[in-house]
């Protein structure tokens, strides 16, 4: 076979979603349509979008444990401000990604541990979200809604919405200069360093793209949802992490794929709706996706052995 | 720190022996401030019942936190993200043995301790066997333990035998006795690591795998070893947890995964590992319940309360961090 290590890696992601989605089309015929598809991947777009987020994060070696509140966050000022007093509202959204960055700066300029920072700073986007919304209320923006819910011809939105975030996110990463600097921070920064390049601003950089993400995680959601409560995506926390590394993508060295990280977003939606139409008792829904999760990686050990002897 | 053979593996050594210039003293110096902090408002009534509820808290906080604490100490990518799955677990399927009858207390603290071995043995079968990163193995692990704790009581909330739950409200001299078990623990676990050969072993796995293993250190007895004893420190706090608060909930761990954390680092273990921390924990499970005590009796709300404790988090660890100190 004559494939880089790139492809290689995308492999076994494309694999699985192709696996479920046959177990599932299988188990329910009707789910083959234009409204099954819409239905199975919909709540999709918000996971990828947060998915893409903690990637950003994973790529320069950090892990990020306040994604699931900081989506929840943004969530609630978009069912609140920005449908309120938009103005307002995207200056929020536009100073949490500042704060993003500015998490990224602290982080490298103090040296710090990523994951004990970002443990401190859910809990602040955790408190403001129940500041903004103490019950669960809101409402979308009429636009949002309208985009979220629309029916282009022949392709379900979400999947024309996860093939953008895919594509736009391959571009910058993986195809740009930047994208090569970023990954380079995770790679070896020292070299980054030397060679004249500010890895404070790079890590700034990837935090507040990360940010970014987030936000648009959180638009999605109330798109979809219509209505927001403070804990509306605390398991994006996880869910991120499981789908960058379902993806292909690796905690150290920069070595992430962002097409990878949109599949393994869709492979865990999926994995849900297959296992209740798998009849399965609900007791077990949260297992079975453990158990998948397992699955797959257990799969990827094989290919890497493959690999390795090639 | 004046034993002849740290030098070697600790990098607390540049320190002069000076009790300021050790690393856990802040948590305790962040706990203190807390207490007189919530103190001051009530113009020191219930001081007494304040320290009281303060031990008992911090001793579940402390218990996790030990366990967390071998974990993050193996080095760079290894957390125990199970832990409040199999403390849910450990203390369902405890109780249910149980079934409220005095005379099972044994079996019932046998069964918690059997489920903490199956789950430390489950995860670390997944990171050895299959290769996956402790954290993705034990977050996955989690879900097939929090799967089973919910097939198995169906929310059904077994009330703990009478006299359990005497001991675990009770206490002894005004100390807890949760806290006693608590204290005994980090002991414990303070001994092996500053004097056993158990504890340079996973101090220099934390240091540099690969060199530990050039030298003989028996890796991966030691790394399953210390994942094994994570789950059962997590089984315990899980079984006294469910006997103190009237059964087990299936929510009841879920505030312990930042919590386990966040105690290692403020109480001044590396987070990077390779450098452990005994007394902090205690310091910091102080500190974290301390500091919400504080922040409810000025009479803020949740959502205040809350930004509180993250700026404090990333103030503790902004201030305790040394520039230049590998990750």
């Amino acid at each position: 076979m004559n494939m880089s290590r790139d492809h290689f890696r995308i492999l076994l992601p494309v694999l699985s979603l192709v696996v479920l989605l046959a177990g599932v089309f299988y188990l329910q015929p009707r789910a083959m349509s234009y409204f099954g598809l819409n239905l199975l991947f919909n709540l999709a777009v918000p996971v990828a979008l947060a998915t893409i987020a903690q990637m950003m994060i994973i790529m320069v070696n950090d892990i990020d444990l306040s994604i699931g509140t900081f989506v929840s966050f943004c969530a609630c000022v978009t069912a609140t401000f920005v449908q309120e007093t938009p103005l307002l509202g995207y200056l929020i959204l536009l100073m949490s990604i500042g704060a993003y960055a500015g998490i990224g700066a602290l982080i490298h300029y103090r040296n710090l541990p990523a994951i004990v920072v970002t443990l401190g700073t859910s809990f602040v986007w955790g408190g403001l979200a129940i500041l903004i919304l103490p019950s669960p209320g809101g409402s979308s923006p009429e636009w949002l809604h309208a985009i979220m819910k629309s029916k282009p011809p022949l392709v379900p939105m979400a999947i024309i919405a996860s093939v953008i975030i895919g594509v736009l996110t391959h571009l910058l990463i993986k195809r740009s200069s930047f994208g090569v600097l970023l990954r380079g921070v995770g790679g070896n920064d020292r070299t980054l360093s030397r060679a004249g390049w500010s890895v404070l601003k790079l890590k700034a950089s990837a935090y507040g793209l990360a940010g970014l993400f987030g936000v648009l995680s959180g638009m999605a959601l109330i798109g979809l949802t219509t209505s927001a409560d403070a804990n509306i995506a605390l398991r994006y926390t996880l869910l991120s992490i499981a789908g960058v590394i379902l993806g292909g993508g690796e905690f150290t060295g920069g070595r992430v794929s962002p097409i990878g990280a949109v599949i393994g977003a869709l492979t865990l939606t999926l994995a849900a709706s297959f296992l209740s139409f798998l009849k399965l008792s609900p007791d077990w829904q949260i297992g079975s996706q453990g158990a998948i999760l397992i699955l797959v990686l257990a799969a990827r050990l094989a290919f890497a052995k493959r690999e390795a002897q090639q | 720190m004046s034993d002849p053979t740290t030098p070697v593996l600790t990098r607390q050594t540049r320190n002069p022996v000076s009790l300021f210039k050790k690393p856990w003293i802040w948590a305790y110096v962040a706990a203190g401030a807390a207490f007189l902090g919530t103190m001051a408002i009530s113009g020191g009534q219930g001081a007494g019942s304040l320290f009281y509820t303060a031990m008992t808290f911090a001793s579940f906080a402390a218990i996790v936190g030990v366990g967390q604490m071998l974990v993050i100490t193996l080095g760079p990518g290894n957390v125990d993200l199970s832990i409040p799955s199999s403390m849910t677990l450990a203390a369902t399927l405890a109780l249910k043995v149980m079934n409220s009858e005095p005379g099972m207390v044994l079996i019932g603290l046998a069964t918690a301790l059997l489920v903490g071995l199956g789950c430390g043995i489950f995860n670390f079968s997944l990171i050895i066997l299959l290769r996956i990163p402790p954290i993705i193995a034990t977050l996955s692990s989690s879900f097939i333990f929090q799967s089973l704790a919910i097939w198995s009581n169906r929310g059904l909330r077994i009330k703990p035998p009478e006299s359990m739950s005497q001991f675990v409200t009770g206490g002894v001299l005004g100390i807890p006795n949760v806290a006693l078990v608590g204290i005994a623990i980090a002991m414990a676990a303070w001994v092996a690591l500053e004097r056993g050969i158990a504890g340079r072993w996973i101090l220099a796995i934390g240091q540099n795998m690969r060199a530990a293993s050039f030298s003989g250190v028996p890796v991966n007895t030691v790394r399953f070893a210390v994942y094994v004893s994570c789950a059962v420190l997590a089984s315990i706090a899980g079984f006294l947890l469910a006997n103190f608060s009237g059964g087990a909930a299936l929510n009841m761990g879920a505030e312990y995964m930042l919590m386990s954390i966040a105690v290692v680092v403020i109480g001044g273990s590396s987070i990077g590992g390779g450098n452990s921390n005994v007394p902090g924990i205690w310091g910091a499970s102080l500190f974290m319940f301390l500091v919400v005590s504080m922040l409810n009796s000025y009479g803020l709300g949740a959502g205040v309360r809350l930004i509180m404790t993250g700026i404090i988090i990333v103030a503790v660890v902004s201030l305790a961090s040394k520039p230049g100190e590998l990750r």
